[in-house]
């Protein structure tokens, strides 16, 4: 039943590795967008306050006799404080020449317009960030540009930047041991449903093949739908199976019965010595023919039989003596006794077509062993677990072979000229099996040998 | 008029390039081999035990100790910053400048206030008030003038007294004295009503503290306006002529910097002296520390010290200097 099925790849693993390297992804992309847009922002901040330095210088500018004055405010320079005691370089130009401030730090040829311009420059080995815009002024005589440039080293954004980038860092870390949490509890809520349906295929017994009944998940319902089927058509085919072995068994026992009474009737008829014994070893065959023939179609009966116990709660003594009772003629014929010892009465929740049929080919091999004049001694005994020992005054198994009688079509040494298959003992350990017991045989010390089914 | 200043101030660099230095002294450790280069604008006086203490633990230097004004030093140091490994000054903003235009070397591991470091660079080791020193012969019987305001009503109500016998820095000179005077000017218009009346009684100039407080002891004067308090505390002689007046309506207080020149030859050894200054400012008494050390409390109680910050560069912007310049000496020299 265990073949090897093919493992390509694993659900779980699947559903965690996409969970898993989204919430990845998502992380870092949280991290990018949160750190560029805190960067625009401190850059945002940055650049308005350069305005407005740049604006106030450029608000103070005044011309006086063709020559530009700036009372430069205290706050244009004073609003330029930050925590990192960022440089300052500033620079005020006339009509493209410098009036003021530092030298190089801006080509005035390259200003035009009114508003603030930003542009990021190295200036003095380090990055800054310049602020620029100007103004006509109009004086008595003259029209003049002025151009003011503000430009401030970058240590405070820089600072803020990375405080926020490790703030960011830490959301996105958060943000994605969240996320592998959630898949680990996502994939195994749903691993758990696949779970549940195995345990419950794999806790049904085994003659259980109804329908799946709980509800499932809605994306499992075409599996569990197309297991409803095969399980239906399984069930289907076994109650044909069974149908046909009782058929076949009935049409192979009838028509033997009857040949076996016409060759009978015959043998009284005819009176020439190597006629009747042709007859006889007809007879002979037809028994063994009809006998191999039912035990056949009973082993056939039991196999399906074991895997649809229909247990049934009933008393084994009563059981063993209907039993005695149709085998008696069998019995006497042979001049032997059949005694029914033990308790009065043994209930037991069990097959009896199954036990029945295990315990007459048991009481059946102990009368075609035992002598004549013999008993053969039956005990039930109540459990659990219950027994019932079928001993005989015969030859006794063969010690060598003991372990082995059991096995299908395995006959004794000895039982050469004796009637039978050799199926006997393989449907009475079949039986006991399916009833969770089982069948020992053995040795009396005083000779005869002994079966004893336990369940 | 106008000319000859302009003439002075064109001419004032070719003497600062001459070097004639205020003091120049060389401080010899036990076994001094190499030596490190001050350039500083505090008198002699003031370091010579900062220095001793030095030397005291690191007796193989030696320090050469040159002393000139505030502005002239800080043309002197920009003409040729490797010449130098420190630059001790009081005019604040010069010095700021001169951190911000890339001339000092940033300085880790210095564990100091915030707002008394700029850059890592900067570091102020003391807290210094600018004064009012009068000589007290001269207002015998007089109210002693608490504020800016009561001094212009002292000097208005006897202008014979004080005619040609006030003093103050010439601001065109002294870097301090233009610091002190534009914080002045920016806390308060009574500045320049203070200003106008002192030029109207011919105010004398000065470069520099000491000279002013000489000229106090021996009465030439007797109002000197924006005088570094401490150098007229250090004078013990004078404490019964002269009475120094914290101006109540705003004080003006300065903080002395120093710098290790961002090519300095020995820029451990600065650093060294650096840290050796703010351990001693804080931690000695007043005979291994002469000047006032840094008042932590005044600056939790929120008094005016000037500010570390790149504000102090707006004044130092060539034309916001000469607006006030001009107008500074409309005020002052009247009639001259």
């Amino acid at each position: 039943m265990t073949e090897t099925v093919h493992v390509s790849g694993s659900l779980r693993n699947r559903l965690m590795i996409t969970l898993i390297g989204g919430a990845a992804m998502l992380a870092v992309l949280l991290f990018v967008v949160v750190r560029s847009y805190a960067a625009q922002v401190a850059q945002q901040g940055q650049d308005s306050i350069l305005r407005a330095s740049v604006i106030s210088i450029l608000d103070a500018a005044v011309l006086r006799n063709g020559r530009v004055e700036i009372d430069i405010p205290y706050a244009a320079f004073s609003m330029l404080s930050t925590t990192s005691d960022d440089r300052v370089f500033y620079a005020v130009h006339q009509d493209d020449v410098l009036v003021s401030g530092y030298d190089g730090l801006i080509d005035p040829a390259t200003i035009q317009g009114t508003p603030a311009r930003f542009s990021t420059r190295r200036y003095q080995g380090t990055p800054v960030r310049l602020a620029t815009a100007s103004r006509v002024l109009v004086g008595a005589t003259a029209r003049s540009r002025i151009t003011v440039s503000m430009a401030q080293t970058q240590d405070a954004m820089a600072g803020t930047l990375n405080r926020i980038s490790r703030n960011a860092a830490s959301l996105g870390a958060g943000f994605f041991v969240l996320a592998v949490g959630l898949s680990f509890w996502a994939t195994s809520s749903t691993i758990g449903q696949l779970q549940r349906l195995t345990t419950s295929v794999a806790r049904r017994g085994p003659q259980d093949l109804s329908a799946f009944a709980k509800p499932v998940p809605v994306e499992m319902l075409p599996l569990v739908s197309s297991l409803n089927s095969l399980m239906g058509r399984l069930d289907h085919s076994l109650k044909q199976s069974e149908d046909f072995i009782a058929e076949a068994a009935h049409r192979v026992r009838t028509p033997l019965a009857t040949v076996r009474s016409y060759a009978e009737a015959t043998l009284h008829r005819v009176d020439r010595d190597e006629n009747r014994a042709a007859l006889r070893s007809m007879i002979r065959a037809i028994d063994e023919s009809s006998r191999a023939a039912g035990q056949l179609l009973d082993h056939a009966m039991i196999t399906f039989r074991a895997d649809h116990l229909d247990r049934q709660d009933i008393d084994l003594v009563a059981l063993v003596q209907d039993l005695v009772l149709r085998l008696t003629p069998v019995a006497d014929m042979r001049d032997v006794e059949l005694a029914i010892r033990g308790d009065a009465s043994v209930p037991y929740s069990g097959d009896p077509i199954l036990l029945q049929n295990a315990i007459r080919n048991v009481i059946d091999n102990a009368l075609k062993y035992a002598p004549s004049e013999s008993t053969v001694d039956i005990c039930v005994t109540g459990g659990p677990p219950c027994r019932i020992g079928i001993c005989d005054q015969g030859p006794g198994f063969p010690p060598d072979e003991i372990a082995t009688l059991a096995t299908r079509f395995k006959r004794g040494h000895n039982a050469e000229g004796i009637i039978g298959s050799g199926l006997g003992l393989t449907i009475a350990q079949d039986v006991a099996l399916a009833h969770d017991g089982r069948l020992v045989l053995s040795n009396q010390t005083e000779g005869g040998a002994c079966v004893t089914l336990s369940f | 008029m106008r000319y000859l200043v302009f003439l002075i101030l064109a001419l004032w660099p070719l003497g600062a390039f001459a070097q004639n230095w205020e003091d120049q002294q060389v401080f010899q450790g036990a076994t001094a081999r190499s030596t490190l280069r001050v350039l500083s604008s505090t008198d002699t006086s003031f370091f010579e035990p900062i220095i001793r203490h030095f030397l005291a633990d690191h007796p193989d230097w030696a320090v050469q100790y040159l002393v000139t004004g505030t502005a002239e030093m800080d043309a002197i140091f920009r003409a040729a910053p490797e010449k130098f490994d420190l630059v001790i000054s009081s005019a604040m903003d010069l010095q700021l400048k001169l951190a911000n235009d890339g001339f000092a070397a940033r300085i880790n591991g210095i564990s100091h206030p915030d707002w008394a470091q700029w850059r890592q660079s900067l570091f102020a080791f003391t807290t210094e008030p600018a004064a009012i020193v009068i000589n007290r012969a001269a207002f015998a019987g007089e109210k002693i003038p608490q504020t800016r305001q009561d001094l212009i009503q002292a000097l208005r109500a006897r202008p014979e007294v004080f005619r040609g016998r006030l003093g103050t820095y010439d601001v065109r000179h002294s870097g301090l004295g233009y610091l002190f005077a534009t914080q002045d000017a920016r806390a308060s218009e009574t500045f320049w009503r203070l200003m106008e009346v002192m030029g109207g009684l011919d105010i004398r100039l000065y470069c520099c503290s000491g000279d002013m407080i000489d000229d106090l002891v021996s009465g030439d004067i007797v109002v000197a306006y924006n005088v570094l308090g401490s150098y007229a505390l250090a004078r013990r002689d004078t404490h019964a002529a002269l009475k120094i007046i914290l101006p109540s309506d705003f004080p003006t207080t300065m903080m002395r910097t120093a710098l290790v020149s961002a090519q300095a030859d020995h820029p451990d050894m600065a650093a060294a002296f650096v840290r050796h200054l703010i351990a001693l400012q804080s931690s000695a008494g007043s005979d291994d520390f002469p000047l006032p050390p840094l008042n932590l409390q005044q600056r939790d109680l929120g008094q005016s010290t000037i500010a570390l910050e790149p504000a102090l560069m707006t004044y130092l912007d060539h034309l916001k200097r000469r607006t006030f310049l001009q107008e500074w000496q409309s005020a002052i020299i009247q009639h001259r």
